[in-house]
């Protein structure tokens, strides 16, 4: 251990548990993932034992076999289609409802101080309330039909890509701003050239987030006012005490959430070449 | 008022002052100079001491205070006056080193394929050919400063500013690029105002040493340095280069021990 401590000390460039880990990596990159599908396999198997025999409640724990023949029954007769179909629609409704101005104000408000001092005030006091709260004052005014539950999503939306692409416009080094200047850079072309690409990373990470609170927010409005939809499924699921049907609506909403943050993350890969590798 | 060669410029009682929360600071004095065409020009001080600022505004990224800046002709067909070389950290992450080297022909409206070619040349004449699709996190420090002269040399402007442009380069890699320096402005004749921090560096680049200190920033002297052309590095074992240093250092110790608060 003490021959450890001194190498820590001594190493600036990377710490020594980080090359150690990757020493582990190249040594066992298979072994490394059978582990992780094994402890998920050895998991299921001792959840189903214990249902079996009866150390967990079916009620709260149908087992997993009996979770994944739900999971096959909904996707054979179209239910989870019909479902997934709605709570998706209006995801991407409300995120490009939502989004596309956050991105236009962003921008602005990134590249000028004035309109920041003049709007920040009423974003800071709109931004931490809960998006779902909002629902009733929205269905006043849009009805109690599809468009309020767009809206809501929108408005959930709106705020994650506002912020971070307005921040993503103010983390540009104003040096960038100056070489282009120097070489005589017009308006258009310092916005092509230097704020878009320039606060490009950030906006992705807001888009990601922002699809991650709008999946949020759908589904909850789903469960207060939809005919179908996840959240609807779900709530549906538990008035009349399906647990394999609630288990089964919640590993699809996982999927989808695993599934959007994975494609953005391929995304940003490919859109943004020239940003170091993070560490895996 | 004297006569300024085509492309060069003159400065006349150059003032530049900062506005902070609760003070007017002022950052240079009084400084009057000019630079002729195709003068390699080395401004030396120590740190603080309002080089940078000077530097943006003969690039016109600042507007004096008071007092002016006279270029000569403008150039012709939209180059630009003057390019640039910052510190570090000056090139677009965002961009290959390919579209960094073109970014001031693409700002004139050069048309892709022309400023590629023209930038693919001078890519290769700095040694770089094998990168010119890499991103700048890419390259190595040293790398990059290249790059980045690179970029300026491709702008095609007469007037060349570099601040501390190997400044944070390792001594080794310094000398290797000052050579390569001279060597790129030889072929292309420009006037280059070169701000740099290391005495000898100003001594064996520049035809004339500006002696600058600070608070507020302003002229000390002006040395003109008399090596003959071309130069390498070797004139730094001259016995006119170690007196010329020790002249200078003489000028600016005063500035530095009081910056430091050292009793002289």
């Amino acid at each position: 251990m003490a021959h450890l401590e001194d190498a820590r000390r001594g190493s600036a460039q990377e710490p020594v548990d980080t090359r150690l880990r990757k020493g582990l990596r190249l040594a066992w990159p298979r072994l490394e993932r059978w582990l992780s599908a094994a402890f998920v396999i050895v998991a299921l198997a001792v959840w189903e034992w214990q249902v079996r025999t009866g150390g967990l409640s079916a009620l709260f724990f149908p087992v997993p076999s009996a979770i994944a023949r739900t999971l096959v029954r909904l996707l054979t007769n179209g239910e989870l289609a019909v479902n997934v179909g709605a709570t998706l629609s209006r995801l991407f409704l409300g995120f490009a409802l939502g989004g596309l101005p956050g991105l236009i104000l962003g921008l602005a408000m990134g590249s000028s101080r004035r309109l920041r001092i003049l709007v920040d005030p009423f974003i800071a006091a709109a931004h931490p309330v809960p998006k779902i709260a909002v629902l009733p004052l929205i269905m006043i005014i849009f009805g109690i039909g599809e468009s309020s539950k767009v809206v809501v999503v929108a408005v959930a939306a709106f705020f994650p890509i506002l912020s971070n692409t307005m921040a993503g416009v103010r983390q540009i080094s104003p040096i960038h701003f100056e070489v282009a200047q120097n070489y005589g850079a017009s308006l258009l072309k310092v916005f092509t050239r230097v704020i878009a690409p320039g606060s490009l990373p950030l906006v992705l990470t807001g888009t990601r987030l922002a699809l991650n609170v709008g999946l949020l927010v759908t589904i909850a409005v789903e469960m207060v006012a939809a005919q179908e939809g996840l959240g609807e499924m779900i709530w549906f699921a538990w008035e009349t005490l399906r647990t394999e049907e609630l288990y089964a609506s919640l590993i699809v909403i996982a999927a989808l959430g695993i599934s959007f943050n994975f494609l953005l993350q391929r995304l940003t890969a490919y859109l943004v070449p020239w940003q170091e590798e993070p560490e895996a | 008022m004297s006569s300024i060669s085509p492309m060069g410029f003159e400065c006349q009682h150059l003032c530049k002052a900062y506005q902070t929360r609760n003070a007017v600071v002022p950052a240079l004095e009084d400084m009057t100079f000019s630079v002729g065409e195709r003068e390699f020009v080395c401004i030396v001080g120590p740190s603080g001491c309002g080089k940078t600022t000077l530097l943006k505004l003969i690039a016109r990224l600042l507007k004096p205070t008071s007092g002016r800046i006279i270029f000569g002709t403008r150039p012709a067909d939209g180059r630009p006056r003057s390019a640039l070389v910052f510190q570090e950290h000056g090139l677009f992450p965002w961009m290959t080193v390919l579209d960094n080297v073109a970014f001031g022909l693409e700002m004139r409206g050069v048309g892709r394929e022309e400023r590629h070619d023209r930038a693919r040349a001078f890519i290769e004449k700095v040694g770089l050919a094998y990168f010119a699709h890499s991103y700048p996190h890419e390259l190595s420090v040293g790398m990059r400063q290249r790059v980045g002269i690179a970029r300026a040399f491709v702008a095609d402007a007469p007037i060349l500013l570099m601040d501390e442009p190997f400044g944070s380069l390792d001594a080794q890699t310094r000398l290797v690029l000052q050579e390569e320096l001279l060597r790129l402005w030889k072929d292309h004749q420009k006037l280059v105002v070169y701000v740099t921090h290391d005495i000898e560096e100003a001594v064996l680049l520049g035809d004339r040493v500006l002696v600058m200190t600070g608070h507020p920033g302003h002229i000390r002297e002006e040395i003109p340095i008399p090596l003959p052309r071309p130069r390498d590095l070797s004139a730094r074992e001259r016995p006119e280069v170690t007196e010329i240093k020790w002249h200078i250092w003489k000028m600016l110790e005063e500035a530095v021990r009081k910056s430091l608060w050292i009793p002289g």
